[in-house]
């Protein structure tokens, strides 16, 4: 079995930070707007080296994406920037309306997702934002894993036309994607084979899908292990493929089990090839205050909790 | 255009707009009447709009090179398409279409079915503003010296996005950019003052940082005056919001000073009345 390992932990807004900086210097049409959060979002280089393409919009939202919509019509491509939590549960209406409806080229690209933002709970621990963003015809959703992805992503989603929704996270987590990787919208990755279940993670759980394969392969049992970046568009011919030979899947997402990536493999799996499936997702609860490690222990989203439901999905095959 | 011929195109604009909204039994007729000078008179006279060899107009999504409208309040569709088909933008017969199945008409304005004239979809009220500040800061990055105009409606400024675009637009000084507010006092469940009041619209713009303007919006002579007032006032560092007082249903008498005619479609007596009210100076659709 193929293994990883990794220099250094580094965290995905980061990487969405120096996609921005590069991005910056290559791309003349990018503008960066923002919520009243750029340390938070990483944009310092981006704002230092194109004063005049950085749009300070204040705790405001709703008039942001606005904004971004109406700034696309001159060819310009914003990316709207704030947190998770804000740039969709909060402006769902505005995203609709003027982004995925209209059609407009904007970046929706926020940080802070899930339960790893830790200590300011629930309320900024958005789980349902997949959910909501992959439900709009036209959106485009990404998830990436580790700092390189990220920023690999950031600058991909340039050359894509139309509205993307990009999703990443606060803490530091294991960097490694190779930096000269590129990223392809839509194509999963394969990052381990094997013949007895398949693995399908995305975000901060891809990481924890990798331990979760090692502790599996102890036990003899060999893992399909698939990084999902793009939940929408879905690479459905990998997902099928992979479960055409392993028989039976389990998907891990740091998002509510309720539309997220397990929702979307379940609809492939059910209509193309019914096969057991397990979730490792939050069940229909908030979050709430704790360290990052600590709310991912307790809700379930760890190598861990995988190794429990690949066994048991295994088990299902039977 | 003189005053004569822009109350010539409005009296035509009235009669679709009452037609349309009669051909499906549903629609805003009540918004649409009371802006219809406002938009004929920006159509017609005031906006530079591109256009080919032959002087016909030419859509273009971007808007460069170009003035732009916006309209916030979606709702009031039907003024919107029978200007933009009047000054060329698409066949005038396409209005019989309006809210049907298949038609690029939707109910509220919409970019899904590439309808000339329409750059972003509205009807979810109180976006608009923030659309047409992107495109006027747009405007501004690319160095295209041309004018974004928005409308908005009165009931609208309720909605709290609208007070973080007028915030925003001010600060960052897009001197480009002129903002109506149809202040025609109505809105679905009666009195604007009733449902929620506004209290002074002026004012609060002022306070924003908008240089205000204040029109009879069903006067074209004020019309005129006050947009070429406004245009003046472009790009001296503020932007300009023109309070834009109106009456619902202008045009009709049965449909003025009453809020009932806001959402309704006259029936087949009341289409004649209202069409007895109206010269049909270019020929129905």
């Amino acid at each position: 079995m193929k293994t990883y390992t990794f220099t250094e932990k580094k965290d995905t807004r980061s990487g969405f930070g120096a996609g921005m900086a590069e991005l910056g210097r290559q791309n003349p049409d990018v503008v960066a707007l923002c919520a009243d959060l750029v340390a938070s979002l990483k944009l310092d280089t981006f704002i230092k080296e194109n004063p005049e393409r950085f749009i300070q919009c204040g705790i405001a939202e709703a008039n942001m994406i606005g904004v971004a919509a109406g700034l696309t019509l001159s060819g310009l491509i914003p990316y709207a920037t704030t947190f998770a939590n804000f740039g969709s549960s909060r402006v769902y209406d505005q995203i609709r309306q003027a982004v995925a409806y209209s059609n407009k080229n904007v970046k929706i690209c926020v940080s802070h997702a899930g339960l790893t933002l830790g200590e300011d709970g629930a309320t900024h621990q958005v789980l349902e934002d997949i959910g909501m963003m992959k439900s709009l015809p036209g959106m485009t959703v990404i998830n990436p894993c580790d700092f390189n992805q990220t920023k690999a992503a950031t600058i991909a989603i340039a050359d894509w036309d139309g509205p993307v929704y990009l999703r990443f996270g606060r803490p530091v987590v294991p960097n490694f994607t190779p930096t000269d990787q590129p990223f392809e919208i839509g194509k999963a990755i394969t990052l381990t084979e094997g013949n007895h279940v398949s693995i399908f993670a995305t975000g901060h759980l891809v990481w924890q899908a990798l331990e979760a394969g090692k502790l599996l392969a102890e036990q003899g049992v060999e893992a399909d292990i698939i990084n999902i970046h793009t939940i929408k568009p879905l690479d459905k011919e990998a997902i099928l493929k992979s479960v055409e030979k392993t028989g039976c899947a389990v998907t891990a997402e740091e998002h509510q089990m309720n539309g997220g990536l397990g929702d979307s493999v379940a609809q492939v799996l059910s209509l193309n090839h019914p096969a057991p499936l397990e979730m490792v997702a939050v069940n229909d609860t908030f979050g709430e205050s704790g360290t990052p490690d600590q709310l991912m222990e307790k809700y379930g989203l760890t190598a861990a909790s995988i190794v429990a439901k690949a066994l048991a999905v295994i088990q299902r095959k039977k | 255009m003189k005053t004569t011929e822009l109350e010539k195109v409005a009296s035509q604009v009235r009669r679709d707009i009452v037609r349309m909204v009669h051909g499906v039994a549903s629609g805003h007729p009540g918004g649409s009447l009371g802006c219809t000078d406002l938009l004929v008179s920006l159509y017609f006279d005031v906006m530079n709009l591109k256009t080919d060899e032959q002087g016909s107009v030419v859509f273009d999504m971007s808007g460069s090179g170009e003035d732009m409208f916006f309209l916030s309040n979606g709702h009031i569709s039907p003024v919107l398409y029978s200007v933009l088909a009047r000054r060329g933008y698409f066949p005038v017969s396409e209005l019989a279409t309006f809210r049907k199945l298949n038609s690029r008409l939707q109910g509220h304005p919409a970019t899904a079915e590439h309808l000339p004239g329409i750059r972003i979809a509205s009807g979810s009220l109180g976006q608009g503003l923030s659309a047409a500040a992107g495109a006027a800061y747009g405007k501004k990055i690319r160095k295209d010296p041309h004018l974004v105009y928005c409308l908005m409606g009165d009931g609208e400024q309720q909605e709290g996005q609208i007070w973080e675009a007028a915030a925003f637009i001010p600060h960052r000084k897009l001197d480009n950019l002129i903002a109506f507010v149809d202040f025609n006092g109505q809105q679905i469940d009666g009195p604007t003052d009733v449902v929620l009041n506004n209290r002074d619209l002026g004012k609060k713009y002022e306070a924003f940082g908008w240089n205000v303007l204040h029109m009879d919006g069903n006067d074209l002579t004020d019309v005129t005056t006050t947009l070429k007032k406004a245009k003046q006032a472009s790009g001296k560092g503020s932007p300009i919001c023109i309070i834009m007082k109106t009456e619902m249903g202008q045009g009709v008498d049965f449909m003025m000073h009453t809020h009932k005619w806001h959402g309704t479609a006259p029936n087949n007596e009341q289409l004649k009345a209202a069409l007895a009210q109206l010269d049909e100076s270019f020929g129905d659709y």
